[in-house]
């Protein structure tokens, strides 16, 4: 050991930015996030920069926001970024991707946004096979516009525009989208994830890698699918809005993958 | 001296692009321009890897635009009236994060599914805005598959110099009619290094971001400012018109696109009765060549705009003249074409009798 490791206390000082082993990935800039306490936006975007920086790729990747909360996701991520209107990520994505194959290239969208107003865009570019990753906050909720139905909202759950709870005979089933997309042969990896335990974040941080390696390898779509919180809208304190994650939203959404490619 | 061929306006169109040195087309199939694509399905990628990818809907391949040309790209899309309505979310977004691209509107009748017949009752939408949001297009006319030809070339220097789209507003007749044509060379396709262009962070330099939104009032009123400065600009620099026998008119017959070559017509005819007619052709709709009619509004005693709708552009030739001279209308709608003799009846029946 470094004895410039021990402070005069005798302990070691593990403020010292030489001997932090955890840090903010280098790929986020030093904005501060303007998500809501306890959100899992922050930890999403940690954790696609964390894999950028793993993957070194910082000046060979763009990213495609929403319009959403994460609509400002340009301001965090340290890499070149286009702003999509509002469902189109994924067409924006497929231009991008196309007409410069080398690089990598993402979209980042909320449920509103890829399930919603954007599920052509989203199905089509799924079923041409476009060689993105797509990563999907689904937190069941509008955050940005406060706490509106969205297409993945549980049935029975209260929103302001499902103030009864979402009834199923008027207001339709939620949509699994990741189920919907696993059966198009265009897509090679569809998964589902979590952020709300530590276990959940580094397979959520996996899946993001293997989403980026496979695109890579030119094998096609990959859709990784976060179930996320919205503390705010749900009225909830982080701590509750993750425990409606864990007993409401995996049960419904369950975690794993749900389709993943044969890799040689 | 370049290629001469027969062509099909939206052959041309499709050559024209591919002859710039595009590098993608994103588009969706409706008549009267479907053309468009199949010629670029056959040609393009072969000839030079441009990219050509048909979209789930005018939605996508207007978005798929943004994409390619917020990547720095050279990015060409066409449609009609119907798909052009659908692309102007898109068309406003791109104007607001100022980003280069040339659209062509191959304009059928309208208003609602309408006819595939050709019209130009699009002028205002593409002349005045048509998404929302305080914003222009720079709007070419083209009156001939020449032009056609020309004004993709032109269009690509304008929209890449005022890093804002470029709208060809034809119509249905133009896009099938063939005529000949004098190609320009192959341009290549070329990185042209955009220092805003999202290609990847750069090692030594900043991040860049396309975008249109902007949260600070204060902030986006100054970005606003920039844009308004841009086609004020626009307005001092790149206005075009060709004149005919302006010299001793007494009248003059304007019109664009198919509705100008109807005039020229009508004009001739009109000149062996006696009539001392000249014709103002605005090949940019905007910006509008406002001065021309200013300068002659005091020593004519009257013009007769003609259009394929209602009346559009005559509401920029009045604004333009002040008063100063008598300007009349004459137009047809549904996907109706006039003839030169009605022109020239209902100008007699108008101004002379």
């Amino acid at each position: 050991m470094n004895e410039n490791m021990i402070n005069e206390t005798g302990l070691e000082d593990i403020r010292l930015p030489e001997y932090c082993v955890y840090q903010k990935p280098q790929t986020l800039t030093e904005r501060e996030l303007h998500y809501c306490p306890g959100c899992g936006h922050g930890v999403a975007h940690k954790i696609i920069m964390e894999v950028v920086d793993e993957l070194g790729i910082q000046n060979n990747v763009i990213g495609v926001a929403p319009v959403g909360c994460s609509v400002f996701a340009y301001h965090y991520m340290n890499i070149d970024m286009q702003e999509a209107a509002h469902g189109r990520a994924c067409a924006v994505a497929t231009a991008i991707k196309r007409t410069m194959p080398d690089k990598y290239v993402f979209s980042y969208q909320g449920d509103g946004d890829l399930a919603a107003i954007g599920t052509a865009e989203t199905i089509h570019a799924a079923n041409r096979g476009e060689n993105i990753v797509v990563v999907f906050i689904n937190n069941g909720i509008y955050g940005m516009t406060s706490g509106q139905m969205a297409p993945t909202t549980l049935p029975g759950m209260v929103t302001t525009t499902s103030p009864y709870g979402r009834d199923t005979a008027v207001q339709g089933f939620p949509l699994k989208i990741g189920e919907l997309l696993a059966l198009l042969p265009g897509v090679c990896y569809v998964t589902r994830h979590a952020v709300n335990t530590v276990a959940n974040v580094r397979k959520a941080k996996k899946a993001i890698k293997n989403g980026f390696e496979y695109q890579a390898k030119g094998l096609g779509f990959s859709l990784i699918e976060i179930v996320s919180n919205c503390p705010s809208n749900m009225k909830m304190t982080p701590l509750e809005s993750n425990k409606f994650v864990e007993e409401k939203m995996i049960p419904f959404y369950p975690l794993g993958d749900l389709k993943k490619p044969e890799v040689k | 001296m370049g290629q001469k061929k027969l062509m099909k306006g939206n052959e041309a169109l499709a050559e024209a692009m591919i002859l710039a040195g595009c590098d993608a087309y994103f588009g969706y199939p409706i008549t009267p321009q479907s053309e468009v694509l199949e010629y670029l399905a056959i040609h393009a990628t072969k000839r030079t890897g441009m990219v050509v990818l048909q979209a789930e809907s005018e939605v996508s391949a207007i978005n798929m635009i943004y994409g390619a040309a917020g990547a720095g790209k050279r990015v060409m899309t066409t449609s009609s009236s119907p798909g052009i309505s659908l692309m102007q979310e898109g068309i406003s977004y791109i104007a607001g994060a100022e980003l280069p691209c040339v659209l062509a509107n191959v304009n059928r009748g309208g208003p609602g599914l309408g006819t595939i017949q050709p019209a130009q009752g699009d002028y205002f939408q593409s002349v005045k805005g048509g998404g929302h949001g305080d914003y222009h297009l720079l709007v070419l006319a083209p009156n001939s598959v020449q032009e056609m030809v020309d004004f993709v070339k032109l269009g690509f220097e304008l929209a890449e110099k005022y890093r804002n789209p470029v709208m060809l507003l034809t119509d249905g007749a133009i896009g099938q009619m063939m005529e000949k044509v004098e190609l320009f060379p192959q341009m290549e396709r070329i990185d042209r290094h955009f220092p805003w262009a999202t290609t990847g962070k750069p090692k030594d330099g900043e991040r860049r971001f396309i975008t249109s939104l902007h949260i600070e009032s204060e902030l986006f009123e100054k970005i606003n400012l920039h844009i308004q400065a841009k086609y004020k600009q626009m307005e001092e620099e790149e206005v075009r018109y060709q004149t005919t026998n302006i010299e001793d008119a007494e009248y003059i017959f304007t019109g664009f696109g198919l509705g100008s070559r109807i005039c020229s017509k009508a004009m001739q005819l009109g000149r062996e009765k006696g009539y001392k007619i000249g014709l103002v052709r605005p090949q940019t709709l905007f910006p509008f060549p406002k001065k021309i009619f200013a300068e002659l509004a005091p020593r004519i005693k009257g013009i007769l705009d003609v259009e394929m709708n209602a009346g559009q552009m005559v509401e920029d030739v009045r604004l333009s003249v002040e008063g100063k001279t008598r300007v009349e209308f004459y137009g047809r709608m549904g996907g109706v074409i006039p003839s030169p003799d009605e022109i020239l009846e209902h100008f007699e029946k108008t101004f002379i009798k």
